[in-house]
């Protein structure tokens, strides 16, 4: 079930065999290219897919990122061998932070197994020999679509988020010009405005992805569609998190303990989704963040709850005691809402 | 107490020359300059609002009378130049220099532009409530209940039925609309509203709501402005002293009755006997 470093081996008879010039593949039938290229590796590719130049232009933009958190960089995102808006940005940037001794995770929607996932996970095999693993804790770098995982991320860690909009101010105005300079004035007005609607309309702030956050006070960031539930992990947090969009061409970034702040109102709080009475069908947790998953049987038609993280879900069906930090040194790094082993908690909602 | 002072105000659209002010005026009887084509929209215009006054500024379409008032609201237009002096009483130094957050403080917190076109001063797509909102959660307001009770007391001044507040605006009516506007001006108790063409599109019944409500606020928040108007009647109602433009330059000024009763100059002569 798990792919892990394992399944590559066979392909990674990569560079050392080839000298110059690529894999010479068979130009007579598809079936024979990609079957040449099953058996001859994919030698001939730069290290890590990309060349240099674009790794070390990749890296400046996090750089700079990184010295102004939450800001919006720039960059040339390159066309890669998947469409844009499949997580190009994110891959631009892992393939440029990896080095062969690392170990590399992929997850979308909280999943190692989904097509896209494993795609990226077998093109970082392929070209920049890394290892590979499900494991969040074994990970240095973890590229993921809408999910930060559910066990505490380490200061050796470095997060990849894809990004699909950058701009949080987009939902409130189409123009890009006129949001630059409301960015560069922190003129964030509208944005209240529209949580000031939100409320008005719902009785609390009821946006469930793409929260508006304010990072280190002072740039508004869209921290990829996340969920709320997600949010509060950015705070404060001992990893590196980059944002990365291969359609829009920018990378910004969270650097470690940076404020990280969801707009909200003192008396209409930030919330994250709530689970009322709901456990995880698979292991019992009750402290991760769950989605629906509905199945027909015989005409009946039932909806139970599931872990998302799929990694840290089979993690606790061995040991439901598992708490979130097991992995770190110190106690109480605990993070996301309701965990139970937090002694002053009760927080679950 | 003196609340603003302007001197030598200037508005050129075009590249200017040094002809500019000699060829233009109401003795020449133009705007634009002969030399350079340039439109000198208004010129050495002088004026002072104590606090708690409201300054009237009248004149025929093309005047300068917005320019000048976009002036003083420290509204900036890309293709304008701007020169002159502005004092403001608690702030020091020209207030047409200041840099974007100062501009950005004084326009949430103490100047406030009730603009002539609706859609230059309201989000139509937001609810009425939440374009007066968009002024205190600007200037720093950070709790709803607050923010809510403000919006109220607002709409409820500006005599706008509350049970419209989380309408979209764009289904307000234009009476409505300008309402909006004024509550949303009034929203952080400025020290100066500039009201330019507050009657725009309104008919003649609505305008007298509009203009009774605004002198009741006015008075009551005792709040100076600064009115723009091309029709006599409106400023006759609200200004206590008048300025009267023509070709970009002022040509006569003094109190509002004064100008009313005893005009001056042949212009103005000319403008109160054309009232219909």
């Amino acid at each position: 079930m798990t792919e892990s470093t394992g399944d590559h081996e066979g392909d990674q008879t990569t560079a050392n065999d080839e000298t110059d010039g690529g894999t010479r593949v068979t130009s007579d039938s598809v079936d024979g290219a990609l079957a040449d290229i099953e058996t001859k590796g994919v030698a001939g590719y730069n290290y890590a897919y990309l060349d240099e130049h674009t790794k070390r232009e990749v890296r400046r933009a996090m750089l700079k990122a990184v010295a102004i958190p939450g800001h919006q960089v720039p960059y040339a995102s390159r066309p890669m061998p998947l469409a844009r808006g499949w997580g190009t940005g994110g891959i631009q940037a892992s393939l440029s932070l990896l080095g062969p001794t690392d170990t590399f995770k992929v997850i979308d929607q909280g999943a190692d197994e989904s097509v896209n996932a494993a795609n990226i996970r077998r093109l970082a095999a392929d070209t920049a020999d890394v290892e590979t693993t499900t494991d969040t804790t074994a990970a240095d770098v973890i590229q993921s679509r809408h999910r930060i995982p559910e066990e505490v991320l380490t200061d050796e860690q470095r997060l990849v988020l894809q990004v699909p909009i950058t701009d949080a101010l987009r939902k409130v105005d189409s123009s890009d010009a006129a949001n630059r300079r409301r960015h560069a004035h922190r003129n964030y007005g509208k944005m209240w405005v529209h949580l000031y609607e939100n409320v008005v309309e719902y009785g609390e702030i009821n946006i469930a992805s793409r929260y508006p956050t304010m990072v280190a006070g002072r740039y508004l960031m869209d921290p990829s569609p996340i969920p709320r539930w997600d949010v509060p992990k950015l705070d404060d947090a001992d990893h590196l998190t980059i944002l990365a969009a291969g359609r829009e061409a920018r990378i910004y970034a969270v650097p470690p303990h940076t404020s990280v702040e969801p707009l909200a109102f003192e008396d209409r709080t930030f919330t994250v989704e709530r689970f009322p009475e709901e456990a995880c069908d698979a292991c019992g947790s009750t402290d991760t963040y769950l989605v629906e998953v509905s199945s027909e049987d015989e005409g009946t038609f039932e909806t139970r709850y599931a872990c998302n993280d799929a990694s840290f879900c089979a993690k606790r069906r061995e040991d439901p005691a598992l708490t979130k930090d097991h992995h770190h040194d110190r106690a109480g790094v605990d993070w996301g809402p309701g965990t139970p082993n937090t002694d002053a908690g009760g927080e679950t909602e | 107490m003196t609340l603003l002072d302007a001197a030598g105000l200037q508005t050129i659209y075009g590249s200017g020359c040094s002809e500019c002010l000699t060829t233009t005026g109401n003795r020449a009887g133009t705007n634009q300059c002969e030399h350079c084509g340039s439109v000198v929209a208004c010129a050495n215009a002088d004026l002072r609002v104590e606090s708690g006054e409201v300054l009237g500024i009248v004149g025929e379409s093309g005047s300068g009378k917005s320019s000048l008032a976009e002036t003083l609201a420290l509204e900036r237009d890309p293709e304008a130049t701007v020169a002159g002096e502005v004092a403001y009483a608690g702030h020091d130094g020209n207030l047409l220099d200041v840099d974007y957050q100062t501009r950005h403080a004084l326009r949430t917190g103490e100047i406030a532009f009730v603009h002539q076109h609706i859609r230059d001063g309201l989000e139509l797509e937001f609810t009425g409530g939440g374009n007066v909102a968009e002024k205190l959660l600007a200037a720093g307001w950070r709790s709803y209940e607050a923010v809510r009770e403000r919006v109220r007391e607002l709409f409820e001044a500006t005599e706008i039925p509350p049970a419209r507040m989380d309408d979209p605006t764009r289904t307000y009516s234009g009476g409505m609309q300008r309402r909006v506007q004024i509550a949303r001006a009034l929203a952080t108790d400025p020290e100066l509203v500039i009201l330019d063409e507050p009657t725009t599109g309104l008919d003649v019944s609505v305008q007298a709501r509009v203009l009774d409500m605004f002198r009741r606020v006015q008075r009551e928040e005792n709040v100076a402005a600064v009115v723009v108007s091309h029709d006599l009647g409106v400023v006759r109602l609200l200004a206590d002293r008048t300025l009267v433009m023509r070709h970009g330059r002022i040509v006569e000024s003094g109190l509002t009755d004064r100008i009313m009763e005893d005009p001056h100059h042949e212009y103005t002569q000319t403008l109160i006997n054309s009232v219909l």
